[in-house]
């Protein structure tokens, strides 16, 4: 039976979820230089087209539909072929179809999103597509199923990810450091001075995904109640805790709290709390929000001394974030909060987190090693970079003929 | 005639530009520069990674006078735009051969 209410909350949901890539277009355009702001833009923005057709054509077919052996979807519903408006049971009882594969979209349009501030201000356009494409396909979809797919193999094991730190974050943060590793340092960089060209747009991007987050997190739950309500809660809670932490850890080791320190912070409590928010509750919300601010400052600092250009910190903040939040949920997992979870450690089940680290163990793995496999190959058909001159004319007039700024 | 150009603290350009004109100045042309000397440059901290910025935003001031003047205004731009702290600028004063006023041709002291 169709239910009206979570189908208008999912609905709601989904364009909030929507709205996240744009906002990390504007969160990751304000982090370039005024020559890269366009192609960096661009690169969410286009993914918000590309994706959603590969979605509705074969992605949610492969992670979601039928099951083949626990690893992948089949292409039985390629093209929506049988998502109707009446509800499919395995995923929601009260949703219709429809309504549950849209909002899936939004997950897959934003998480190769998030890889592309590791490739930033150096990247040829029309690899980076072929790429969004080709990873979609042969990373997100498959571990999308093999997490959330009715007879996914993670699934089975009882691997928890409510909102997506397996999916969504450490795919992309193993993918990232992957990309970050082949593609090279930006030229110039630690030699001269890279500058983020326009903050206060990265706080803007910041703002609208910490709104969006609301629709990626509560609308997981579903349905419209107190499991949402519970989701809703903790995420704006770990969000606060960690914009807080990171600030105070920022202000203590470089003298000033910094306003993209904020926003960063904000965005490592809202990955954390990612997987964990549908099964938690808010004392543990608040340390996983605390805990995330701390280690994504210090992840990010590390990135400096290991010496590699994961431009926009898409390792420290969603690859690091993602894997805490991950085995937090293995820790405060509470079957008071969510009878359909498990526990966790502190609640008497320690076997969860030894579940949740496989299931980071085996995210970072697969992720890592086809990202290398699929842009190693691109390099060597197409070219990954662009050429020196043209990355020192800058992405938006090489790339696209444009420039950003006509003053 | 002599070209005045002053280096000057950005936030001191109003109290300099009254001074000027209290003396008499009836123009002046000012650019927002950057540069260094003895004052370096700042610190700047992105998601925890220092950058140290080399150069200082400056406002460069031109003034072009009549060499009776040069005393006066030297003297003028020092006791407006000055803080007594490092980074105050610097004042050079250049030779000119010759000013035109374009509307009327006029050359010379008349023409400034």
């Amino acid at each position: 039976m169709v239910n009206t209410a979570d189908t208008l909350f999912i609905m709601l949901s989904t364009a909030l979820v929507m709205l996240m890539t744009p906002g990390l277009a504007l969160f990751y355009g304000g982090m370039v230089r005024s020559k890269n702001v366009l192609g960096t833009i661009m690169q969410s923005f286009v993914i918000l087209a590309v994706i959603s057709v590969e979605w509705v054509l074969w992605g949610y077919s492969m992670a979601f539909g039928p099951d083949l052996a626990g690893v992948t979807g089949t292409l039985e519903w390629f093209g929506l072929n049988g998502v109707g408006l009446s509800p499919f049971a395995g995923y929601s009882e009260t949703l219709p179809h429809l309504t549950f594969m849209i909002f899936q979209g939004m997950f897959a349009v934003i998480t190769p999103a998030l890889i592309t501030g590791a490739f930033a201000e150096r990247m040829k356009f029309g690899t980076f597509l072929l790429f969004t494409i080709l990873w979609a396909t042969l990373v997100y979809n498959p571990i999308c199923h093999w997490v959330w797919g009715v007879g996914g193999w993670i699934r089975n094991l009882g691997a928890l990810d409510f909102a997506g730190g397996t999916v969504v974050h450490i795919s992309s943060g193993a993918s990232a450091l992957a990309a970050a590793l082949l593609i090279g340092k930006r030229k110039g960089y630690g030699t001269e001075p890279i500058h983020p060209h326009n903050l206060p747009m990265t706080i803007l991007g910041a703002a609208l995904l910490w709104f969006g987050w609301f629709g990626f997190n509560a609308g997981s739950a579903l349905s419209c109640g107190p499991l949402a309500v519970n989701a809703f809660v903790a995420t704006h809670v770990a969000a606060a805790a960690a914009a807080l932490t990171w600030t105070i850890v920022e202000w203590i080791y470089r003298g000033k709290p910094t306003t993209l320190g904020t926003a960063s912070g904000a965005v490592a409590g809202l990955v954390g709390i990612t997987p964990a928010c549908g099964f938690v509750g808010l004392t543990a919300a608040l340390i996983i929000g605390i805990v995330a601010g701390v280690l994504c400052y210090f992840a990010i600092v590390m990135k400096t001394k290991l010496g590699y250009d994961d431009s926009l910190d898409v390792v420290g903040i969603h690859g690091v974030g993602g894997a805490w939040g991950a085995l937090a949920t293995g820790l405060f997992a509470d079957k008071a909060i969510n009878a359909a979870g498990a526990n966790g450690l502190f609640f008497g089940n320690p076997g969860q987190l030894g579940i949740q680290a496989l299931s980071v163990i085996v995210t970072i793995g697969y992720a890592f090693i086809m990202s290398l496999i699929l842009l190693k190959a691109l390099d060597w058909i197409m070219g990954l970079r662009v050429s020196p001159e043209d990355e020192v004319s800058g992405l938006d007039l090489t790339q696209h003929n444009e420039t950003a700024y006509n003053l | 005639m002599k070209k005045i150009e002053a280096i000057i603290k950005p936030f001191k350009i109003d109290e300099v530009k009254d001074a000027l004109s209290q003396i008499g100045i009836e123009g002046m042309t000012i650019t927002e520069v950057k540069g260094f000397g003895r004052q370096k440059g700042h610190k700047e901290v992105y998601r925890g990674a220092e950058y140290v910025v080399d150069f200082v935003p400056k406002i460069k001031i031109e003034v072009v006078i009549d060499d009776v003047m040069v005393e006066r205004v030297v003297e003028t731009i020092i006791k407006s735009a000055q803080t007594g702290k490092i980074g105050d600028g610097k004042i050079f004063v250049y030779s000119i051969d010759e000013v035109t006023r374009i509307r009327t041709g006029e050359k010379g002291k008349d023409a400034v």
